[in-house]
């Protein structure tokens, strides 16, 4: 179980064949592995985005995700569990995050990977500033999972 | 005692400092710590509120050298 704050850029295919490599040893208890990608798009609610700060609560926000990941792996089974987030100044492109399971049936590697993502964005302490042409504004809302 | 107060995001530019430290007196409620550090603002029904990092209710006791912080809603994540 895996939680890491990033405040640069990383690449989440890269990280997620390391990653692997070095859990090797428990790839025949694994069936399946799902993995989700989020990254930074240029348009939200007809506006170009040029940039974007994503903040959050040093401490409290790993503790949240490590909170979720003990969840996860309770719940369903896991036999693993990884959560990288971004944070800092971000361009349109960018991973914003990464999670992935591990698990031995896809029922469970599906159901934790969407209920961790939701889990993370309606409760873990981040927050996106979008930087557009006319200015910044805070994102408010977050859309339907 | 002393409490830490912390702010983030938008609401930590509409107060204006990322933190402060306040002397209150003992049994206190997350809620009034607020109307203390921030008297000219309401705390409105959406702002989250965590003490020593953990999510608590406004009618939470606070404590000698608690970290109490407030924040708007979490929009992390993508898509």
């Amino acid at each position: 179980m895996t939680v890491l704050i990033s405040g640069s850029a990383f690449d989440p295919w890269s990280y997620l064949a390391e990653y692997q490599r070095e859990r090797a040893g428990q790839a025949a208890q694994t069936g399946a592995t799902a993995v989700f990608v989020g990254s930074m798009r240029d348009q939200n609610e007809g506006h170009e985005v040029q940039g974007m700060l994503l903040e959050h609560y040093p401490g409290m926000t790993e503790n949240y995700l490590e909170k979720i990941s003990r969840e996860a792996v309770q719940r369903w089974r896991l036999n693993d569990s990884l959560i990288v987030h971004r944070v800092g100044e971000l361009s349109p492109g960018d991973p914003i995050v990464l999670v992935a399971v591990w698990s031995a049936h896809r029922k469970a590697a599906f159901e934790a990977s969407r209920w961790l993502m939701e889990e993370l964005k309606s409760k873990a302490p981040l927050w996106k500033k979008e930087r557009l042409a006319q200015g910044s504004r805070w994102v408010e809302h977050n859309t339907p999972g | 005692m002393q409490i830490q107060v912390r702010f983030f995001a938008a609401l930590r530019e509409r107060v204006g400092v990322p933190a402060m430290e306040i002397s209150l007196p003992e049994g206190v409620t997350v809620a009034q710590v607020w109307s203390a550090a921030v008297p000219e603002e309401r705390l409105a029904d959406n702002i989250l509120a965590a003490k020593n990092m953990q999510y608590v209710g406004f009618d939470a006791v606070v404590e000698e050298g608690d970290e109490i912080a407030y924040f708007p809603p979490v929009t992390g994540g993508a898509v």
